[in-house]
């Protein structure tokens, strides 16, 4: 994940992460032609400075003796065409009130019928996630009060959920440390989402907006597996992954489609129970995730240094982007009590088995099935995860090499230039005008001499603007790299008749003027002259004895 | 199998809760009575009776053949309507488009167009029965002035079939009550004496049809709404299996348990709005895709009736309904219809459900842990009654305090109760283990005699319970008794004199 948002590969320009972990670093990546490797070495080079934080110096002080423990629930909005139990369609930014109806108004007499979508999805999911499905589950009604919930209950599931016991595999960015992560899933359930209130200008009084109300969730809640703010921001990384591969929901943070609270609590090592938990909110990208629960790590364990423990309590706190820190938005008196019964107007959900083995045999292939996959071809894990990270990516990189181009030329060409063209054009994979075809044919025509790489690099940019082939091009603009000895001796010859004052100079010993030769000749050839040929000759005939 | 039960209402008065209100007027079931001489119910008689024909067939004879037009029609029902409203308030709306619709249908006569089966039939619709064009209150003041933006499908069914609706009825708020006193505008009363009440909670839609002010009328029975007002007003109530009508448009009140049933003033007319209303509805995920058979196919004419039509049939008396507490003449109409139902060739038995006494109190349990839940939406935020207040706690507060009855917020607050952590299981759980299945069932009210109610007779009703989605044998079995029992005109004097059937 944290790959990704450097390098900006993301499948939608909006979903590159503005306030990202560092978005001071960005701009270096893109302004160069430089190999995969280069870039490596440029991530583990400002990997010390990235950990620089008077936050993160502070936790790596206490960190000795206290352990953080942190569970994640993530809502996660299904990108079904129509709501969960009523026919309106949901789209994000319509003006209030659009897309409402009897249903999803809660209106007297109005009935709920479930989309069988929603169900899909949340089987989907759950057979992703490693979950145990169950048969028979059912909705219930979840009842509070609040002017965004139109019926003054949300339809949820309580005691069975759909899916539960799983767990999610995922590789932590080499910057990071590296390293594997399986974190266990409690349960994955289905539910409804609420409306919005929209506050006004001079506060004193609220509209409600509806459209989202009635929309699909689902409801993935983990085990406290996780131990850093990055382990919990890579957790949420990779569910918006799996839903997007999975084609569940846009997995779009901003929007609100994938929404994490984070619990949180430390204790000190060695100590079996929990400490109090907090839970903090308001954390809209994956760095908020990371960054509050650092946050809220070192404000814990420095009560607990202080002796004041007994000042952390079970509330809820919203994590303020602008001063980074959490603050506390309500303290828990007792716990609340939602009256949940199971819901008369729905059936309940029954699953055949058939339908489950269905699903199975026509889910993607997943995140963690194609890290190994490019793990087992060879790729260093800073390509692996960079290429699994976004499925359309993934998927341009393994429709080239179906087309037999190298592994890793066509892993560099897709992280290197291809990259930063999309990046600086603000474009997706899906809208660049290079296909996974051409590509192939581009690596192909380097490493078989045709044309030469820096010739490649420029067709690149043709191809990836306007389109066509690379061997159309070539035609084209007679590109054919020249690798004929006795056409290269020839111009070689050319230059260095022309220039004989240079000649001079050389033979007295600059020798640096090699270089200005070279470029002569290349020149000449229009770029196309062979370059190791064109040296190899070059170099004998500077340094002949005339 | 069949069972003839005492309404299940009937227990009310033995399981009322301690704080409720006492009911003013006295309840037919519990006065003095003139037993009917049963022997002349019980004989096989080829004399002529006074059987109630089906009003809708009627109406759409006389139309076809021209004898008479839908607006005559209309302004005869029309000008009882308005003549007896003001003794017996059954409505809280009456349409102002009647004439203009049966102006159509005529049109529709005259250019020789198709009639929907229901063409130029009034229907009076419950109150908590969703309409487009016209308020839909449920009872409650909380939906004062509401008007709802669609059709319940039972109502868009009746309009497609051509039927006029004529208005909405009185109810108890919600559906809340067994009198119809409990509604938040006006008491409805009873049209064979009206110091009494129509029973409840469709209370208006069984006054409405009895006082002829209506052809039939659709109600809502959750725990016996239809069944027990048509007993108390002389007409036949149906309450059909749970799925078989859409609860679509239907004001929610314990949404596994409400049906939307059928009132007529006879059995073949009750059949055929059911047979109108019913079948899957894709807004309804409760409601059932079973066939729905032609409910009056099997109903034969009396004439051509054997002597033992029934042979065979076997019926159980459920002896809890016939215990203590029960007016003895009410008692003994029932038997006399078991008897009636033995001479039809049923084997009559008598059969005990143990179980019986705990139907009430899980009923309660569960239907008012339901309404706190279908409640919840009268917040005064979206629609209704709004009390204006600085902050949401107060709106909502006010808005409910002033909005719902007594009896309303009794049973939120017994439901909320019931439904709270550390009492769900004590309660809702082990409500829901009774054997509440008689709730599913379909059950048939038909008048069975009179008894003495001081200066007037009034009609006793009894019911029949069948097995699920065998609403065609229950109808069969309830016309064949309709037309074989002797002496009997349930048309109340009120009406009897401008109403001939
Ligand atoms: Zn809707």
């Amino acid at each position: 994940m944290a790959l990704s948002f450097f390098r900006g590969i993301q499948s939608r320009p909006f979903l590159l992460y503005p306030s990202g972990f560092f978005p001071r670093k960005h701009a270096l990546f893109y302004c160069t032609m430089k190999s995969t490797q280069t870039q490596i070495a440029t991530h583990e080079k400002q990997e010390p400075q990235l950990k620089v934080s008077t936050q993160s110096k502070r936790l790596d002080k206490i960190s000795k003796d206290f352990e953080a423990v942190i569970g994640i629930e993530t809502h996660v909005q299904l990108s079904t065409i129509t709501k969960a139990f009523c026919s309106c369609a949901y789209n994000y930014g319509s003006q209030p009130n659009t897309t409402v109806c009897p249903i999803c108004m809660g209106l007297p007499g109005a009935l709920p019928v479930l989309n069988s979508k929603v169900i899909k999805f949340a089987v989907k999911l759950g057979l992703a996630l490693n979950c145990k499905l169950s048969l028979n589950s059912k909705f219930d009604r979840k009842q509070y009060f609040y002017p965004d919930l139109p019926k003054g209950y949300q339809i949820s599931q309580f005691d069975v959920p759909i899916a539960t016991g799983g767990f999610i595999d995922l590789d932590l960015p080499v910057e990071y440390g590296g390293g594997h992560r399986r974190f266990g899933i409690t349960r994955v359930h289905m539910e409804e989402d609420a409306g919005k209130l929209l506050h006004t200008g001079n506060g004193s009084y609220s509209e409600v907006d509806l459209n989202r109300a009635g929309v699909p969730l689902l409801e993935i809640v983990s085990e406290p597996d996780m131990r850093t703010g990055i382990e919990a921001a890579e957790y949420a990384a990779e569910l918006q992954r799996l839903v997007r591969f999975l084609g569940v929901s846009n997995g779009n943070m901003q929007e609100g489609s994938l929404r994490c609270d984070v619990n949180v609590s430390v204790r000190p090592i060695g100590q079996l129970e929990f400490g109090t938990k907090v839970e903090v909110k308001n954390l809209n990208s994956f760095s908020a995730i990371s960054r509050a629960i650092d946050f809220e790590i070192s404000r814990q364990v420095l009560l607990h240094n202080e002796g004041e423990s007994n000042q952390i309590v079970q509330e809820t706190r919203l994590w303020d982007e602008g001063a980074q820190k959490t603050v506390t938005m309500r303290k828990k008196e007792g716990l609340a009590d939602y009256r949940y019964f199971p819901e008369p107007d729905l059936p309940e959900v029954i699953l055949g088995n058939e339908y489950i083995d269905g699903i199975r045999d026509s889910l993607p292939e997943l995140p963690e099935m194609k890290r190994r996959r490019y793990e087992q071809m060879g790729l260093s894990m800073q390509d692996v995860i960079f290429l699994a990270n976004d499925i359309n990516v993934a998927d341009f990189f393994d429709a080239t090499i179906a087309k037999g181009a190298d592994v890793k030329l066509a892993a560099n060409w897709i992280m290197g230039d291809i990259a930063a063209y999309m990046k600086n054009e603000k474009l997706s994979v899906n809208e660049i005008k290079l296909t996974p075809q051409e590509l192939a044919e581009l690596i192909a025509s380097i490493k078989g001499g045709t044309i030469s790489g820096k010739i490649g690099k420029e067709i690149l940019f043709e191809l990836m603007a306007k389109g066509g082939t690379v061997k159309g091009l070539i035609t084209e603009k007679d590109l054919v790299q020249i690798v004929d000895p006795v056409e290269i001796q020839k111009m070689v010859d050319k230059v260095i008749a022309e220039n004989p004052k240079q000649l001079e100079q050389y033979r007295g010993g600059k020798t640096k003027l090699q270089g200005y030769f070279a470029g002569q000749v290349m020149k000449l050839s229009k770029g196309k002259a062979n370059p190791g040929l064109l040296n190899k000759i070059l170099l004998e005939k500077l340094n002949a004895k005339s | 199998m069949f069972s003839s039960v005492h309404n299940p209402r009937f227990l009310l008065l033995h399981y009322r809760w301690p704080n409720l209100h006492c009911p003013p007027k006295p309840h037919l079931q519990t006065t003095a009575v003139k037993a009917l001489h049963i022997s002349q119910t019980l004989t096989l008689s080829s004399t002529p009776t006074s059987s109630p024909p089906s009003q809708i067939l009627t109406i759409r004879e006389s139309l076809l053949s021209r004898r008479t037009t839908a607006v005559e029609l209309a302004a005869d029902y029309l000008n009882r309507l308005r003549r007896t409203e003001p003794h017996l308030k059954s409505f809280l709306h009456v349409s102002d488009t009647v004439l203009k619709e049966a102006e159509e249908i005529d049109q529709r006569i005259q250019r020789n167009e198709e009639l929907g089966p229901l063409a130029g039939v009034l229907v009076a619709v419950k109150d908590n029965i969703c309409t487009a064009d016209m308020p839909s209150t449920a009872g409650s003041r909380i939906l004062e002035g509401y008007r709802p933006p669609f059709d319940a499908t039972a109502v868009r069914k009746l309009k497609e079939s051509g039927a006029i609706v004529v208005g909405k009825t009185n109810l108890d708020e919600f559906g809340m009550g067994s009198t119809t006193e409990g509604s938040a505008y006006q008491v409805t009363a009873n049209p064979w004496d009206l110091s009494r009440v129509p029973g409840g909670s469709s209370g208006g839609s069984a006054a409405a049809v009895s006082a002829r002010q209506c052809v039939v009328s659709l109600g809502s029975d959750t725990g016996g709404s239809v069944r027990q007002p048509a007993s108390f007003c002389g007409v036949v109530g149906l309450k059909p299996t749970y799925g078989r009508v859409s609860r679509y448009g239907l004001v929610a009140y314990a949404s596994s348990l409400d049906v939307i049933g059928c009132v007529g003033s006879s059995v073949a007319d009750t059949g055929i709005i059911l047979h109108t209303i019913s079948g899957h509805d894709r807004f309804d995920a409760t409601s059932s895709k079973l066939h729905v058979p032609d409910f009056t196919s099997q109903f034969i004419s009396k004439d051509l009736l054997e002597s033992k039509p029934l042979k065979g049939l076997r019926v159980g008396v459920i002896r809890e309904t016939l215990d203590d507490g029960v007016d003895p003449e009410v008692i003994s109409l029932v038997r006399g219809a078991a008897s009636h139902l033995e001479e039809l060739g049923c084997i009559v038995t008598e059969v005990s459900l143990p179980s019986f006494s705990l139907g009430l109190p899980a009923y309660y349990i569960l239907a008012s842990s339901e309404s706190s839940s279908n409640l919840s939406r009268y917040d005064g935020v979206r629609y209704g009654n709004q009390v204006v207040a600085d902050e949401i706690n107060s709106l909502y507060g006010d808005s409910r305090a002033k909005g719902f009855g007594s009896e309303v917020k009794m049973r939120i607050l017994m439901g909320t109760y019931a439904l709270s952590a550390g009492y769900y299981d004590a309660y809702y759980k082990r409500a829901q283990q009774v054997n509440v299945n008689l709730a599913g069932l379909p059950a048939l009210v038909l008048p069975c005699g009179f008894v003495e109610g001081g200066s007037t007779c009034l009609p006793v009703g009894f019911q029949m319970i069948g097995a699920a989605f065998d609403e065609e044998k229950l109808l069969k079995v309830g016309h064949i008794f309709e037309q074989t029992l002797q002496g009997c005109s349930f048309v109340p004097p009120l009406v009897a004199d401008d109403f001939t059937c």
